[in-house]
């Protein structure tokens, strides 16, 4: 049931301002999205329609705490078939990127940020790995990045490195 | 033809086969790589948590090419996407290209347009071209049977790509394996994703994902899986064998890097491409192939 004074009829013009996020309104739930859509075809309670439909009603909580939100793997399948370009695969990052902001990161995003910003990279790499890398012939890379570490600190949200 | 050499976090510590191979390739068909240290992870995995901070990684990234004047060959899907992507906003929007410069300031670094951003496999197929790799082909591939996986990132979103391959229905790869000699086999749903950006979130349903292209690449008689994308390979090489005994299924199906297959075509030695770091060990194509183990 949906109790009208849950909604939030702004979600969709903040969901607009974010980046890749401005078609939204632009979906007519013809249902495209969630025909090709791979993950869907594994597991059913992940809808994209459904997701865009919830959004324009404005359904802000239910949304942004949802798990469902992280499952998008960003194939773009939906992107390229949409009739009406609402570049689902954006919208889906856009409310990924609101929920990280109000506290309600997947712990697995999390990591990823942690690791990137504190490395450079997803992984910490060490002595033995670039020694790894000259047995086989390969240059040694680099360990850390001080200025991935002052971009990520300057524009992450605070609540995602702590 | 020259270009810096873009590795991203997972090919230099997961992928050195991918790595080593490609590096193979390129000094055969006269691709000169030029390794720039400072090149960082592409912005891919934060992107979910903050589109803007993926942007200005990515953008640093190009700013460091631009600066000593190269080209950007990439290896990994998402790695591509997320750059040319980049490359795309910033040069056609000034408000954001201004943004990120700022951002970039602090760092002593400028975006400025111009920079050409392409896969490995794209170079080869579109400035090198089969023509010219057919002439330098010395080991027939003719008795091996392989299969695509292109992964989403390389075609998908089209509008990214300048239409270089047919999103719908893809024959670049297909191209570049046929080019070896050895025969290329259709299966269905070849353009499905192989689950790994969700691996983290919800391990059922990705490894779920990556089983059902695994049955039907399995349904046909092939000798390996061909990848073109670090992350598509994790999910059939590194955890096929975590699918068979979750699934009770077995495919013991060798998974190779698509330069792999173009450098046993080469005649380079297998020991070079890196085939003893293969997880699902490729020893009965290589013999099939008369290829020295
Ligand atoms: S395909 Fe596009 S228009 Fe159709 S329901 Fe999905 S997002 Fe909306
Ligand atoms: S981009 Fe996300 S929502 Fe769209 S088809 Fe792929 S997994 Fe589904």
């Amino acid at each position: 049931m949906i109790d009208s004074k849950d909604l939030d009829p702004n979600f969709k013009y903040e969901v607009a301002a974010e980046i890749g996020g401005a078609n939204i309104n632009r979906c007519f739930a013809c249902g495209t999205c969630t025909v090709g859509c791979p993950v869907r075809e594994i597991d059913e309670k992940y809808n994209p329609r459904k997701i865009i439909r919830m959004v324009l009603l404005g359904m802000r909580e239910r949304v942004l705490k949802s798990d469902f939100i992280w499952l998008c793997s960003t194939c773009y399948t939906c992107y390229d078939h949409c009739p009406q370009d609402v570049q689902l695969t954006s919208i889906m990052t856009a409310l990924k990127n609101i929920a990280a902001r109000e506290g309600y990161i997947h712990p697995s995003f999390k990591e990823q940020a942690r690791l990137v910003s504190k490395f450079g990279r997803l992984y910490e790499v060490e002595d033995f790995d670039n020694k790894k890398r000259e047995k086989f012939g390969l240059p040694p890379i680099k360990k850390n990045f001080d200025d991935i570490t002052k971009i990520t600190k300057d524009t992450l949200p605070k609540e995602v490195l702590q | 033809m020259k270009y810096a050499l873009f590795l991203g976090c997972t090919i230099p510590i997961r992928g050195q086969n991918y790595e080593m191979s490609a590096r193979e390739v390129a000094k055969k068909i006269d691709i000169e790589f030029v390794d720039l240290v400072d090149f960082s992870c592409c912005g891919f995995p934060v992107k979910s948590t903050n589109a803007e901070t993926s942007l200005i990684i990515a953008a640093r990234n190009i700013a460091i090419a631009a600066k000593k004047g190269e080209k950007i060959c990439t290896l990994c899907n998402a790695c591509t996407s997320v750059l040319t992507e980049a490359n795309k906003e910033l040069s056609e929007n000034k408000e954001i290209r201004e943004k990120v410069n700022k951002e970039l300031g602090k760092i002593g670094l400028e975006f400025k347009p111009g920079v050409e951003i392409k896969h490995f496999s794209r170079i080869l197929y579109e400035d090198i071209g089969i023509d010219k790799i057919s002439k330098k082909i010395e080991r027939d591939l003719g008795k091996l049977n392989m299969s695509i996986h292109y992964g989403c990132h390389y075609l998908r979103p089209s509008e990214l790509y300048d239409c270089f391959d047919d999103a719908e229905n893809p024959s670049t790869v297909e191209n570049l394996v046929a080019v070896t000699g050895a025969a290329v086999i259709d299966y269905k749903n070849r353009l499905e994703c192989c689950g790994g950006a969700i691996l983290g979130v919800e391990e059922d349903i990705a490894l779920s994902m990556a089983k059902q292209k695994l049955d039907n690449i399995t349904a046909n008689k092939v000798d390996a899986l061909v990848t073109i994308c670090p992350f598509c390979s994790i999910m059939y090489e590194d955890n096929q064998r975590k699918i068979e005994s979750k699934f009770n299924v077995e495919y013991n199906l060798p998974v190779l890097y698509y330069p792999q297959v173009l450098g046993l075509a080469l005649g380079i030695d297998q020991k070079k491409l890196g085939f003893r770091l293969n997880k699902i060990k490729a020893n009965a194509l290589l013999e099939k192939a008369g290829v020295e183990i």
